[in-house]
């Protein structure tokens, strides 16, 4: 009986080593096996990942809130120490828009009387989304945002992202109660734009650098550091006007923007609910299901 | 204490380990305002699988580091299976080297740390190239591998702390 014992024993041991490798080699071989699957976009993936996103989003939101506590005591600190030049800087600016108003009043009557001679329709106006940054891409391969909304606060696949008046990405997942934001610096992200001055059509394409790329501008068309460039509404997906961003430097093969929007220091945003004028969605394949 | 109650404890102390390490990963995650950050977060995951697998690797099972990786990617929207890899390789690695650093002194730690995280960030540059089909810039990862060993050492206290907890819970 101690005889046989023993021999278990000297055979548990080297079992369980080997059971140990057998499972190390099984984990390797999965995460290959996921990362195949993930490149091939399989649909269960997705669904995968907006389930577990769901899930995770609350403590997402409870680990944010003491960075946002500490950084609103920073903001108010730097406030404080700079509040005089704030003070002129905003009466400054403050002037400036004054002007504007003066001629945005001017214009708005105008704009009206040569729309009705035209009978040109009037875009419906925007309405918003507003949701709480929780997650970020957290390493160097994506460009995303974690918000903490989604399908019952009435947020879909393909809506524009905008915060501080800008321009700063697309829904590209949405769970129930999250969803995923693909920023315009991504690799995979494509806007559709027109420079504010000329009307040049081009598109937006991310590299995931922090200065997106400009590309297919028309042949002759003239762009200078400092041109705005806004989305051009093409496809049907975006409103069209929204501002992304101010051209930075025109190079030989490739012109860059900067976003108005500081991309990583965002903590709320707002996901434009935007329903084309003009086009049935549906033969723009948004999210093809939407019927 | 009752029973139950120091059972109760027990329990919770040994949780403690997966616990840092799922925190540890999820603060990859969790934005914190601070400029630039978002692209070289710190791999904070690497510290605590490093940690951890030397000192309790029984307490974070493979399976369970696999999880936790799969978790990261899920989240950040990165490569599926990414984190999952890296962080399985690394815990592999370092509960068969465990002897050589347990119990050493926290400069030798750090040490090795030194030396681990590189082949950690090394390999999920190579995967990430293979997968985007395109060498990736390998700035933004040496950014985030210097970032986290400078994070080593107030992680490494902290998991000191932990690890008394669990030690006299079990």
């Amino acid at each position: 009986m101690a005889l046989k014992g023993g021999r278990m024993l000297r055979l548990a041991v080297p079992l369980k080593a080997l059971i140990q490798r057998f499972a190390f080699a099984l984990l390797l071989t999965a995460a290959a096996a996921l990362l195949v699957m993930g490149k091939a976009d399989v649909a269960m993936v997705e669904r995968l990942r907006t389930a577990v996103v769901d899930e995770m989003t609350p403590i997402l939101l409870v680990l944010s809130r003491p960075a946002v506590a500490v950084n609103r005591v920073i903001d108010q600190g730097r406030s404080m120490l700079f509040v005089f030049s704030e003070n002129t800087r905003l009466r400054e600016e403050n002037a400036r828009l004054r002007q504007w108003q003066d001629v945005a009043r001017r214009l708005e009557p105008e704009n009206a009387r040569l729309r009705r001679l035209l009978s040109a329709g009037v875009d419906p106006p925007n309405t918003f989304i507003t949701a709480r940054v929780v997650g970020d891409a957290g390493g160097p391969f994506v460009r995303t945002m974690l918000l903490s909304a989604g399908e019952r606060d009435g947020i879909e696949k393909g809506q524009a992202v905008v915060a501080d008046g800008g321009f700063v990405g697309r829904i590209a997942e949405v769970g129930q109660r999250s969803a995923r934001v693909l920023l315009l610096t991504d690799l995979n992200s494509r806007v559709p734009v027109a420079l504010e001055g000329s009307r040049h059509r081009a598109v937006l394409s991310g590299d995931n650098s922090r200065l997106p790329r400009l590309e297919y501008l028309p042949a002759g068309a003239e762009v200078a550091v400092g041109d705005r460039i806004v989305t051009s509404g093409d496809g049907g997906l975006f409103p069209t006007g929204l501002a992304i961003g101010q051209i930075v430097s025109v190079a030989e093969g490739a012109v860059r923007v900067q976003p108005l929007v500081q991309l990583d220091q965002l903590e709320y945003v707002r996901v434009v609910s935007f329903e084309s004028p003009r086009l049935p969605v549906a033969e723009f394949g948004r999210g093809g299901g939407r019927r | 204490m009752s029973v139950v109650a120091q059972t109760v404890t027990q329990r919770l102390a040994l949780a403690l380990p997966g616990l840092a390490v799922l925190l540890s990963v999820l603060f990859e995650i969790v934005p914190l305002g601070v400029r630039h950050l978002a692209d070289v977060a710190p791999l904070l995951g690497l510290i605590a699988v490093y940690y951890w697998s030397i000192y309790r690797p029984q307490l974070i099972p493979a399976p369970f580091v696999f999880a936790v990786g799969l978790v990261h990617d899920l989240l950040s929207g990165g490569p599926l299976g990414l984190m999952a890899l890296v962080l399985v390789a690394l815990h592999i690695f370092c509960v068969s080297q465990r002897r050589v650093l347990i119990g050493r002194s926290f400069g030798v730690g750090w040490f090795g740390f030194m030396l681990v995280a590189p082949g950690a960030a090394l390999l999920e540059w190579i995967v990430a190239s293979i997968y985007f089909m395109h060498p990736m810039d390998p700035v933004p990862l040496l950014v985030q591998l210097v970032l986290t060993i400078v994070l080593y050492p107030p992680l490494n206290w902290l998991f000191n702390r932990v690890e008394l907890a669990v030690a006299r819970a079990a």
